[in-house]
């Protein structure tokens, strides 16, 4: 059974590479003549579900990605650009001009107008809808009022038509990252076929959904079995160069790369942790990697007394040698992480964490001895998702280096850790991990680090994160908003509230009949790229 | 007989009230937070947590919680709605589409079981201590050493993906070729059992004294064997086989899983994982009758089998 994965997103310098190197179809490098006649098939699980405000993992936002084109996507430098839209534009960070591009329609032949926007997000952010990506628009004017059992208002007061191609959106604080935001799934359009009456969606629009994609279903979801698409003739932008796409559902990633070692499936999107050894041998050039941008990372409960000193969380981050788990744990299908932000976002530096980040055994024992540290540590973890060996290893590292007793706690579930987590009982240090929800060092900060932040569980809080946080959103400019959160980051490496110890790469293979296999921003397969080899 | 049935059928509607209220039970006090469970790692909004719970009836709690669940999906269950799973799906439709796929694969596993197992047990049992027995008790002893989670992707790699004889996985609508080698996995393990009591069985009723009687009265050694030893030999196999049948739709969760077949075994298995109360509910619900029904069919299928077993 797979694990689920964390959605974890990529950062592109590597397959932009190929990509560049592969540009000329049926150039060198191995790559064959294109078939644009030919389908594709692509491995993923089966989804949570298929309206776009409702899907937040991985396979149905791959599965969206073919029957949508969003708003704007992001280039090499993780920088959002305009797709279906036209323009997106804001004087003063709060209200922000909405101009979509002309000739989109939906794969039912209805136009695609503003309305089709405001209605789609509307519907995502009124909480009786139950809708999993609803936050995604807290930042809208109005947001408050359609929360709790019998919300005051239907509709975002934030959201204003201009006319049939234009809209306005009011947030309720000044947000300068607002245009990156909107490359994520939730902020796709909805066509009024959607809606059997205003606010509620059809009943069956999830099993077909129709947008306004590269690609339009072929015929219906088949649950756990398969989601077929084909070429939406009528589409505006960029043509994909397949005919279709074929999503088939595993249950296992074992039996998706059986299928893809025989040529039986195309892409597999995650290689399983147990063929990672052999994969470069099995697919030699068609094994590839890219970085992902999930961060894992050991968080102190802060709130507790043994921990609230700096120099003991600082001395335990000495003590742990980041390198020698990567190689040997996790056979470098990750990479270490010695920041606080992923390089799959504008704004990253290498290293931020500082000396605290790198392996100085004995000047940790010192530090360690010197601030008092318990004699005794405990890491907790989920015991569900494969993380018993490395937190062991951890441990026998903080064991051997700083003199402590350390054990493993094992929680059946991250549900479970994460209920004692939230009511603060002693577990210790604790794994999490994090990714982001669009590229945007806020992402990575403000929910994890702000003194009101949503997955803020060890209790930090710094008046001087929290200002600058404020002063980046409300910046002027991208680059300045960018210059205030560095400075955040640095704050952070001061306090290290958490210990950042690795960010996730996409380990992800194909067969020999298509080329061109990239990986975007979203863990997801570029469709737009990919082509069958004839 | 008629009586029998009847009177089994009856401790059959027993016998599955029961197991569902147990299984409820279990579900229900080994609920921990189902909603993060379907999340996953990811924060689940306030927004969301409320709606589910609300759905669900996931602050229904504590023994009347507990009661008041029972009962409403007892209810709904009477009227032959077995509820939606915490993705929103129509449970009935999810076993609507994996019962078939699921049956097919079993009944391969159990021909396979039956056609090699049986034919095998009764030459081994013929032959005794020949070379032919040997060789069959060690390959049975090496497949009942190995478990599923070995053999099967053991033989996917090598008969799949290697010398590609068989396609590596089924997928969810698979022809009879495709799942060929799941039920072949899956069966390897009760043939094995089912060679084995055969060939004790038959080795035994070869030395009974009917048999000496048939021999003596002339008949030929193919009439001996397979009428008068093979049907008495039977029961014992019929009694593991039916038994099978249950074991082999509830335990594909590794066969299930390898070869990518959306069955019974991968839902349940989903259901655990998730927390997903109904959906294990209505599996189990449905793998008891199963389970019910093929004891029933066993033990009719002994009076037919030995003349001298009479139901009242």
């Amino acid at each position: 059974m797979r694990v689920r994965r964390l959605a974890a997103w990529t950062a592109l310098p590597l397959a932009v590479t190929l990509g560049l190197a592969a540009c000329g179809s049926g150039g060198d490098g191995g790559s064959g003549e294109s078939d644009p006649n030919a389908a594709v098939r692509i491995e993923i699980a089966e989804p949570q579900h298929l309206v776009p405000t409702n899907t937040n993992e991985t396979s149905g936002s791959q599965v969206l990605a073919a029957l949508f084109s969003p708003l704007v996507d992001y280039d090499e430098a993780h920088k959002p650009y305009e797709v279906a839209a036209e323009s997106i534009t804001s004087e003063d960070n709060t209200t922000w001009t909405i101009k979509l591009k002309d000739g989109y329609t939906f794969h039912n032949g209805e136009d695609v107008t503003a309305d089709s926007y405001i209605d789609a997000w509307n519907y995502g952010a009124y909480a009786p809808n139950g809708q999993n990506s609803s936050y995604f628009f807290e930042k809208i004017a109005g947001y408050d009022d359609l929360q709790g059992e019998s919300p005051k208002a239907e509709t975002l007061s934030g959201l204003k038509k201009v006319d049939d191609q234009t809209f306005a959106v009011t947030l309720s604080q000044p947000y300068s990252e607002f245009k990156a935001m909107l490359g994520y799934t939730a902020f796709y359009p909805l066509p009024e076929a959607a809606f059997s009456a205003p606010g509620e969606l059809a009943e069956g629009f999830e099993q077909a959904p129709i947008g306004q994609g590269p690609f339009k279903m072929k015929g219906t979801w088949q649950h756990d079995a398969k989601v077929e698409v084909e070429r939406y003739d009528a589409f505006p932008g960029e043509r994909p160069k397949v005919a279709g796409v074929e999503f088939r559902i595993y249950q296992q990633l074992t039996a998706a790369y059986a299928d893809v070692l025989s040529d039986n499936l195309d892409v597999i999107k995650t290689i399983p942790t147990e063929n990672l050894s052999t994969a470069e041998t099995d697919l030699g050039d068609r094994f590839l990697q890219s970085p992902a941008s999930s961060l894992h990372f050991l968080a102190f409960p802060t709130f507790q007394e043994e921990f609230s000193n700096p120099d003991v969380r600082k001395a335990i981050s000495m003590a742990i040698d980041r390198d020698e788990i990567t190689t040997s744990i996790f056979k470098d299908s990750q990479q270490p992480a010695r920041s606080f932000v992923s390089p799959a976002v504008a704004g990253y530096r290498e290293n931020t964490v500082g000396a605290p980040g790198e392996f100085d055994p004995a000047k940790a024992k010192a530090l360690y001895q010197a601030a008092g540290g318990p004699s005794k540590i405990t890491l907790s973890y989920n015991g569900d998702g494969g993380h018993k060996d490395w937190i062991d290893a951890t441990c026998n590292q903080l064991k051997a280096n700083l003199g402590v007793d350390c054990v493993g706690n094992a929680e059946p579930k991250f549900a479970d850790l994460l209920t004692k987590v939230k009511a603060k009982q002693p577990v210790g240090l604790f794994r999490m991990g994090w990714i982001m929800d669009y590229p945007s060092m806020e992402n990575y900060l403000g929910p994890l680090y702000s003194t009101n932040g949503s997955s803020n569980y060890y209790g930090y809080s710094n008046p001087d994160f929290d200002r600058l946080l404020a002063e980046g959103a409300s910046a002027p400019s991208e680059e300045e908003a960018i210059k205030k959160y560095q400075e955040a980051e640095d704050l952070l490496a001061e306090d290290l509230p958490v210990v950042p110890l690795r960010f996730g790469q996409n380990n992800f293979g194909h067969s020999t009949k298509v080329q061109n296999v990239e990986m975007d921003l979203f863990d997801r397969i570029d469709l737009i790229k990919i082509e069958a080899v004839k | 007989m008629f009586r029998f049935i009847v009177r089994r059928l009856l401790q059959m509607v027993l016998a599955f009230f029961g197991t569902t209220l147990i299984v409820y039970a279990l579900m229900f006090a080994g609920q921990g937070d189902p909603i993060q469970a379907l999340a996953g790692e990811r924060p689940v909004t306030a927004a969301q947590r409320a709606y589910l719970t609300e759905k669900y009836h996931l602050d229904a709690t504590g023994v009347g919680g507990f009661f008041y669940r029972y009962f409403d999906y007892i209810s709904n269950l009477l009227r032959g709605d077995l509820g939606e799973s915490l993705t929103g799906r129509s449970i009935g439709d999810i076993l609507a589409a994996a019962w078939p796929v699921t049956i097919k694969l079993a009944l391969i596993a159990i021909a396979v079981a039956v056609i090699f197992g049986v034919t095998a047990g009764v030459l081994a049992g013929i032959r005794r201590g020949s070379i032919f027995d040997n060789a069959t008790l060690l390959l049975t002893l090496l497949v009942l050493g190995i478990p599923t989670i070995v053999l099967a992707p053991l033989a996917q790699y090598f008969l799949g993906v290697k010398w590609q004889v068989f396609p590596p996985t089924a997928g969810a609508d698979p022809g009879f070729g495709a799942l060929l080698l799941p039920g072949i996995v899956l069966g390897s393990l009760s043939l094995a059992t089912a060679l084995r009591l055969t060939r004790t069985s038959v080795a035994e009723n070869l030395r009974a004294d009917y048999v000496r009687t048939a021999r003596s009265k002339g008949l030929p050694s193919r009439r001996v064997v397979s009428v008068h030893v093979l049907r008495n030999s039977l029961i014992p196999v019929i009694t593991f086989l039916g038994v099978e049948v249950g074991n082999l739709m509830s335990g594909a969760i590794i066969t299930e899983g390898v070869f990518n077949i959306p069955g019974v075994g991968f839902n349940l298995f989903r259901g655990i994982r998730t927390e997903d109360g109904p959906l294990v509910v209505g599996i189990v619900s449905v793998l008891v009758v199963v389970y019910l029904v093929a004891n029933l069919v066993v033990d009719i299928l002994y009076a037919v089998l030995d003349p001298r077993i009479r139901y009242e």
